[in-house]
């Protein structure tokens, strides 16, 4: 069912999984509606992929898993190498403090709070102190294209530029792996297209990141996309580099319909 | 896990949470703040009136002096006032420890009137006594105007009136003339308050020889003061009745004038028990309104729940940002109650003109108990918060 990549190896050349997903379930209530079934999916590190599926299709359930916000109910989950089941609520927060950053369709920003504050609550829990925090997020600000914009608050910035705080603010803290839900899915096409640019630049520089989105044309523009429908994976492609063999023998072909559009 | 990957939030950024939660809904805060403080303002203001009004009594206490006694006429068996002997003052005078002595007598069936036109008998309380030469010495009483008897004035018809009295009369100055019982008397002394002799402030005081003249006998004493040596109160005090009344000495009582200053106090002390009391029912309301206030702000802050708790908030992080927020919301109501309740009890001490005194005890456990307050109101509201499930504050 599944399609394990090879995909991109690592700089070093031998496979360094940041997201390690074997036979992931999650199911809800009584009686059970299952979310999530049977998902085995690896991102090595440094890559970028999109998690395509349209609503309902489980990816909002994968992205809580991947982000340790929810565990699975069946199957076992590595992030960075850490074994997200036998950890403890602290050690999650910890993990989530350190090792991910999550941006959401919704930015999620303190409103009547500055950027350069917003963003440096990234680093609120990793026992930074203030003072640190504000530098640090200045230079987030700036990777992201916003030094202009640094004591603005949200009702005074656009979209996309809300978007870029909250883009900086999941970064601030340098994590291996960013998750990003629907991250154009309140934008214009415009803006819509600098955040995905912006992705890319941060995955250039060595950022994992995974994309969750209905979007097929966004989801055509990363290198690798893991299609997802009622909890399963159905498809596993990749574009950038050779197509992959899976098991399953889906097709995989490079670029998937709607890219040229 | 080691210690680099923990998740960890600074204890000032504990603080800083709790703060900028209150200050982004100031008018809530305020008036849930509000409630506190007046609960907080209302104890410290009556714990602070009383003990100021304490504070009066000792210092009063401290110049008046509570080794004055007060022998007075009793009754006999079937009832009856039994007047003390005409050898009272003599014979007590004589006792081992009393400094000083001095006595009234109660003028029997004789009224005090403003003039004529006042029909007889409506005298408003005020009764007419005789006061031996060295009275005002021994209650330590001053004279507000005028002057007292001296061995010239005391054989005329003149009187001084005590200062219930001389309102009573509507006589603030010397000069005047009122009439003692048919006879008329100069006004020539008006005395300020005797808080240890309340008889003498509702008497109009006239010389003994005059009252003779008046009544036709000597007036037998009806009160004797004595001043005694402050180690020997107690002791004096079981001596005086049977050296006045070897024969009956039951038919006298021995007072202590500053015991019923002082008891009189320990009623008011009922009293404030009483507001206190109501007090805490102010505050427990107060402590309510932060409750309520914080369960509404945990309700409408899911979705920072869910953020934090992304960010890598530990469940403990989220509890501990609503109960600083909790906490600082009922210290800033104790605070402000603080500051009000003393500023109520200086205006109400200073019309009074006693001094201000609260202890700091009484502040000390008013800040304790707003805290202990703050931390009751906001720990479920932080629990709960804490439990709140990040996946589904993210989705609200």
């Amino acid at each position: 069912m599944s399609t394990s990549a090879v995909a991109p190896t690592s700089p070093a050349g031998a496979p360094d999984p940041v997201v390690e997903l074997r036979d992931v379930g999650r199911t809800y209530g009584r009686p059970p509606t299952v979310a999530l079934a049977d998902v085995s999916l690896t991102v090595q590190r440094g890559e970028l992929l999109a998690v395509v599926g349209p609503s309902g299709s489980g990816k909002s359930t994968l992205l809580n898993v991947l982000g340790t916000l929810d565990r699975p109910t069946t199957g076992t989950v590595l992030i960075d190498g850490v074994d997200v089941a036998a950890q403890s609520d602290r050690a999650l927060s910890g993990l989530r403090a350190h090792r991910i950053g999550f941006v959401f369709q919704q930015f999620h920003l303190s409103e009547g709070v500055s950027a350069v504050d917003n963003v440096a609550a990234g680093l609120l829990y990793s026992g930074v102190p203030q003072r640190s925090r504000r530098q640090r997020a200045v230079a987030a600000l700036e990777r992201v294209g916003l030094g202009h914009r640094l004591d603005h608050e949200p009702n005074q910035l656009s979209g996309g530029e809300r978007q870029r705080v909250a883009i900086a603010r999941a970064v601030v803290h340098r994590p291996p792996l960013l998750l990003a839900d629907e991250p154009t899915g309140n934008l214009d096409s415009r803006a819509g297209a600098g955040i995905v640019e912006l992705l890319h630049e941060l995955h250039r520089e060595g950022t994992s990141i995974i994309v969750i989105t209905h979007d097929v044309d966004l989801a055509a523009r990363l290198p690798r996309r893991v299609t997802i429908r009622d909890g399963h994976v159905v498809d596993d492609s990749s574009s950038a580099v050779r197509p992959t063999p899976g098991p399953g023998g889906l097709p995989t072909l490079a670029p998937s319909r709607g890219a040229l559009s | 896990m080691t210690d680099p990957t923990a998740s960890r939030l600074l204890p000032a950024d504990v603080l800083r949470l709790g703060a900028s939660g209150l200050l982004t809904r100031p008018t809530r805060a305020l008036l849930s703040a509000l409630g506190i403080a007046i609960g907080i303002a209302a104890m410290i203001a009556v714990v602070g009136i009383s003990t100021s009004s304490q504070a009066r009594l000792a210092a009063q206490l401290d110049t008046l002096g509570t080794n004055l006694l007060e022998a007075s006429q009793g009754q006999d068996l079937f009832g009856e006032k039994t007047p003390l002997p005409l050898t009272t003052l003599g014979s007590a005078a004589r006792v081992d420890g009393v400094e000083s002595v001095a006595s009234t007598g109660l003028v029997a069936d004789t009224g005090v009137y403003r003039s004529a036109a006042v029909p007889e008998g409506e005298t408003g309380g005020i009764a007419v006594r005789t006061a031996s030469s060295g009275l005002l010495d021994v209650l330590g009483t001053d004279l507000a105007a005028g002057t007292w008897f001296t061995d010239g004035t005391a054989s005329h018809p003149t009187v001084v009136l005590g200062s219930a009295a001389a309102e009573a009369l509507g006589v603030s100055r010397p000069g005047q003339h009122v009439l003692v019982g048919k006879t008329e008397h100069l006004v020539i002394g008006v005395l300020e308050p005797s808080p240890l002799a309340s008889d003498v402030d509702r008497s109009a005081l006239i010389g003994e020889r005059d009252a003779e003249v008046l009544t036709g006998a000597a007036v037998p004493p009806s009160a004797v003061y004595l001043r005694v040596d402050d180690e020997r109160v107690d002791e004096v005090r079981e001596l005086i009745a049977p050296t006045i009344r070897p024969d009956a000495p039951s038919e006298v009582s021995v007072a202590r004038p500053s015991d019923a200053l002082a008891a009189r106090q320990a009623a008011d002390q009922a009293f404030t028990g009483l507001l206190v009391g109501l007090g805490s029912v102010a505050l427990l309301v107060g402590g309510i309104g932060v409750a309520n206030t914080m369960v509404i702000s945990v309700l409408e802050r899911r979705r920072e729940i869910g953020l934090r708790r992304a960010l890598g908030a530990t469940k403990a992080h989220v509890r501990d940002q609503f109960l600083a927020e909790a906490l600082l919301l009922s210290l800033l109501g104790g605070v402000g109650g603080i500051v009000l309740g003393l500023a109520v009890t200086a205006v109400f001490a200073a019309s009074r003109g006693w001094p201000l005194a609260v202890p700091p005890a009484v502040l000390g456990a008013g800040l304790g108990a707003t805290l202990l307050i703050g931390a009751i109101a906001g720990l479920w509201p932080a629990v709960r918060a804490a439990r709140t499930p990040p996946t589904e504050a993210l989705q609200s």
